[in-house]
């Protein structure tokens, strides 16, 4: 799996893509394999608030139930309404379609200390030994 | 791959939801050698298993199984478990992974009294588990054995693959199936084998996780879940395999006086009415007050519905009757449902 050079990435497995000063923010692939078959997604409300390194959400698999957690602060202006009714989108689409949510961006410096997808593969390499 | 009870285990293989219906409408192949066998025999055998388990071990003919309990005189059970009479005087228990030493413990002690031959054999057995409607078929093609005459919870000597043991047709999934067990020499080559022969039959291997959400499905008990060393058989719901009238046996007394007087605790079955998932372990509210706990909590993949099974006082016990779930912070609501929550078509009773 090659991961979009586009996006930054998380330690927890989140990803983002900053457009000006709007973050989308998905799941990695490899949260989506770890978690198993995804059957529900607790998402904010456009409007709501969330902090870099907090959680806004929990994605939920058969076996278990997961935190996400945002990479930036900022104000949610979109929630992927796709994943209420479709979940399962997040395994197969989870760098694309399955987007979780869209931020604006308090402070775009925030991004410096997120991975790029170089080092996110260089670090899920390390995490598996 | 994960720890559970001392083995790694895989949680699933292709996908928990795949698996699951996979065994409710094909076939799916379980690795389940982590179960314990403890073998009892010689003359006092029949009279210590009367002792130590709530069923009537005394009804089995050889080469019939039973659903039972190891029990504490306090009316709980050490474990669930599956006796299967070998022969005059010999049985073969079939025990939980993580509960083999505890159990085996537990029967030695008590035999003290007795003085029958009890081994723990678990090391001598490998076991899987073939389930689902394809199952007959697929395995009719790796044995000579005529499968049909194998009726529900009993069991007979075969070779499969090749390969000796015993075969039942017994499991956990709520869907036809067989049990093999067999010495473990020859494990990887009789996992293969099935899976091959399966392969035109749509099977798939399956692991815990759809192993999980079967059970719960078909709303089977997990010892550490429904049931423990606190809570009595009838109020797992299992007055079926206390057999009072056998005799005396460890936990009878208990059980006559909450059969008279009634149970502190009644396990019941419900469905989420929000979309959320209720989970093990979640707080229980009834009329705004704390009344209980999930035992057990999933998505059902077959069912498509957001199922559990919970101990709550027997007078909230009222079929349709709403309750609510604290899930990470938050109240859901269910609604209390009738057990099983699936029974598979055509299903025939087990005998004894």
């Amino acid at each position: 799996m090659s991961y979009p050079p586009e996006f930054l990435y998380t330690k927890e497995h989140e990803w983002i893509r900053v457009d000006d000063a709007v973050g989308t923010i998905g799941i990695t692939h490899h949260a989506q394999k770890e978690l198993g078959d995804i059957v529900f997604v607790e998402l904010p409300k456009t409007g709501d608030h969330v902090a870099a390194g907090e959680t806004f959400g929990t994605v939920e698999s058969v076996k278990a139930v997961s935190d996400v957690y945002a990479p930036v602060t900022g104000e949610v202006v979109a929630v992927n309404s796709k994943l209420q009714d479709k979940p399962e989108l997040l395994n197969s689409e989870p760098h694309d379609e399955a987007w979780l949510i869209r931020v604006r961006l308090k402070d775009r410096r925030e991004t410096e200390s997120l991975m790029t997808a170089e080092q996110y593969e260089a670090y899920l390499q390390e995490a598996a030994h | 791959m994960v720890g559970f009870g001392g083995w790694e285990m895989p949680v699933e293989y292709s996908g928990i939801i795949e698996e699951h219906i996979a065994v409710r409408t094909r076939a799916g192949l379980f690795d389940v050698s982590h179960m314990g066998e403890i073998e009892v025999r010689g003359p006092a055998a029949l009279p210590l298993l009367q002792f130590v388990t709530s069923n009537d071990v005394a009804r089995l003919v050889t080469g019939q199984a039973q659903y039972t309990a190891l029990m504490y005189p306090q009316g709980s059970a050490v474990d669930d478990c599956l006796v299967h009479r070998l022969g005059d005087d010999h049985y073969l228990l079939c025990v939980n992974a993580s509960n083999t030493d505890k159990d085996f413990a537990w029967i030695s002690q008590q035999n003290s009294q007795f003085g029958a031959e009890a081994h723990n054999v678990s090391a001598n057995y490998s076991q899987l588990a073939l389930q689902g409607p394809r199952a007959e078929t697929i395995l009719a093609k790796v044995t000579r054995t005529e499968l049909p005459a194998i009726k529900y919870y009993w069991f007979t000597e075969a070779t499969c693959c090749g390969v000796a043991g015993l075969l039942a047709r017994t499991g956990y999934t709520g869907e036809d199936g067989f049990e093999f067990y067999f010495a473990p020499a020859e494990s990887e080559r009789v996992w293969n084998m099935l899976l091959e022969a399966g392969r035109p039959e749509g099977l798939i291997p399956a692991g815990l996780g759809a192993r999980n959400t079967l059970r719960l499905e078909a709303a089977y008990p997990l010892y550490g879940h429904e049931l423990d060393e606190d809570t009595t058989l009838l109020e797992a719901g299992l007055g079926w395999i206390c057999k009072l009238e056998k005799g005396e046996f460890l936990g009878r007394e208990v059980l006559l006086k909450q059969k008279a007087v009634g149970t502190r605790k009644k396990l019941v079955g419900f469905e989420m009415t929000d979309r959320n998932i209720a989970r093990d372990g979640y707080p229980v509210s009834i009329d705004g007050e704390l009344r209980g706990r999930v035992t057990s909590g999933s998505m059902a993949p077959f069912l498509k519905k957001n199922i559990g099974m919970a101990y709550i006082p027997p007078r909230d016990a009222e079929l349709g009757r709403e309750i609510q779930i604290e899930i990470r912070g938050r109240m859901a609501t269910a609604r209390i449902v009738p057990l099983p929550f699936y029974r598979r078509p055509n299903r025939t009773v087990a005998s004894g």
